[in-house]
């Protein structure tokens, strides 16, 4: 029988073949528009942000809920050990904060003389929940339950406690993903803190484990930047705001190429536990202007 | 109808669980792929159609919240579902070595296929750690998963083919 001519009533059916064929081109298609232009990804995150977020958000906190009831049961054994140590590092760092509270009154002083106000307690802050992390374990990008109906707009600075998480690089009406400093394939231009050298901190997936991510192109030719050194974000950089901590150097090692270096940071957040973090609603392009 | 209903519901609870619950009851940061188990055991069970549908909602549903291109995971799903669909005729409910390697291999061709794609491309060469830390120990959490959840998918199935049975009998 011709499949041309067909009989009353039978229904048509695309075989599998070519359902194949055709949405091969459709995600190529896709793939290509995405990967250029950014004009389709709106409307379908609107609409996929309606139908999952309110769900997530429910599911997640059960999520957590399980997590810290397994978490909580491990870490006994441990707390009572850092309990110790805890106390003894408290006698010492009441000592030490006296030294830094004269030099805090010190540090007034002299802010009030150079007229220096630009530090990052004094940006407008949101605060959100995590409510869903990528579904791999490849990248570690995650989702929170505030978008821009909140004020949230795409390369927002993602805070927790008081070091860099990332920044927001999608949008939605209540929520919105986050790129995470650690995730793969993230770079960010960061600073040593005691002697404003430039460095790039990047991801990495190898690291992860280690809980550690690395930094490189480190032009440092009097060999001050130690070990301990203070990373925070530069001036330079055109997503993040300046002076934002990112971590501390672990490691440093000089490059084969005798000029630059790179090595090790330890972040200054604990990504592993990650539940709520702060959206600082301002960008580094428009803190210019106004 | 019913199957329609009830396999946008899987592809929803799963990816649900996937993104929130199961990051809590993360082993080592690795979490198991449920969305595989969900494709490829629609392949298998349902035939070519069935599995590179189901592959490619899975996988569209995966770029819309978290791909960093839309498609991508859309595509490999939709070729897994479609390859699994090639078992269909050597498929006995009864046997479970089958879906058991199918669903193993399966989830060996997505890890290998993303490295490839997202990182390979970007000169991450170190593939042996990445098959050690993220490749097999996924694989083997998601064997694990697979034999909870793979029966409680056989059941429904053998439940939906029965009541289309029912109806198509009432209809004759």
């Amino acid at each position: 029988m011709s499949p041309i001519i067909k009989k009353k009533g039978e229904k048509f059916t695309l075989p599998g073949k070519y359902l194949l064929f055709i949405l091969t081109i459709l995600c190529t298609g896709l793939i290509v528009i995405t990967f250029n232009t950014n004009f389709l990804s709106a409307p379908i995150s609107a609409a996929g942000g309606f139908l999952l977020i309110p769900l997530q958000d429910g599911i997640s906190k059960a999520g957590d809920w399980l997590s810290t009831r397994s978490e909580e049961l491990v870490q006994i054994r441990y707390l009572l050990n850092e309990n110790e140590e805890l106390k003894a590092q408290v006698d010492e760092l009441t000592m030490e904060n006296i030294r830094l509270q004269q030099d805090r009154y010190e540090l007034t002083n002299l802010r009030e003389l150079y007229d220096l106000d630009a530090q990052y307690d004094e940006y407008d802050k949101v605060g959100a929940r995590i409510i869903a992390k990528d579904a791999g374990n490849w990248f570690h990008s995650f989702v929170i339950n505030k978008g821009y109906e909140d004020g949230l707009a795409i390369d927002m600075n993602v805070l927790a406690g008081s070091g860099l998480v990332g920044r927001i690089i999608d949008v939605g009406p209540n929520w919105a993903k986050i790129m995470s400093i650690i995730d793969d394939n993230s770079n960010t231009s960061g600073m040593v803190l005691s002697t404003s050298d430039n460095l790039v901190v990047r991801g990495s997936l190898v690291l992860y484990a280690d809980g550690l991510i690395s930094f490189e192109m480190l032009i440092d030719s009097a060999d001050r930047v130690v070990e301990g050194d203070k990373i925070v974000t530069s001036n330079v950089s055109d997503k993040y705001l300046p002076g934002i901590l990112i971590g501390y150097i672990s490691s440093i090692t000089v490059d084969s190429n005798n000029l630059t270096k790179s090595g090790m940071i330890t972040p200054a957040v604990d990504f592993e536990h990650l539940e709520e973090v702060l959206v600082i609603t301002e960008l580094k392009q428009t803190t210019g202007d106004s | 109808m019913k199957r329609f209903i009830v396999s946008v519901f899987f592809i929803i609870i799963c990816f649900l669980l996937q993104t929130t619950v199961f990051k809590g009851l993360s082993f080592g940061g690795i979490v198991p792929n449920l969305m595989i188990i969900l494709t490829a055991s629609f392949g298998f069970m349902r035939g070519e159609k069935t599995g590179l549908i189901m592959g490619f909602c899975c996988g569209f549903l995966i770029d819309i919240f978290f791909g960093s291109v839309l498609g991508l995971n859309a595509m490999i799903y939709m070729y897994i579902g479609y390859a699994n669909g090639k078992f269909n005729r050597i498929f006995y409910p009864d046997d479970i070595k089958l879906p058991l390697i199918l669903i193993l291999v399966s989830d060996f061709v997505y890890g290998f296929s993303y490295y490839v794609i997202l990182f390979l491309m970007r000169r991450r060469f170190n593939i042996n750690y990445y098959l050690l830390h993220i490749i097999l120990p996924e694989m083997v959490y998601t064997i694990f998963i697979t034999l909870l959840l793979y029966p409680l998918i056989l059941w429904i199935n053998k439940k939906i083919e029965a009541s289309e049975k029912r109806s198509e009998r009432k209809f004759v």
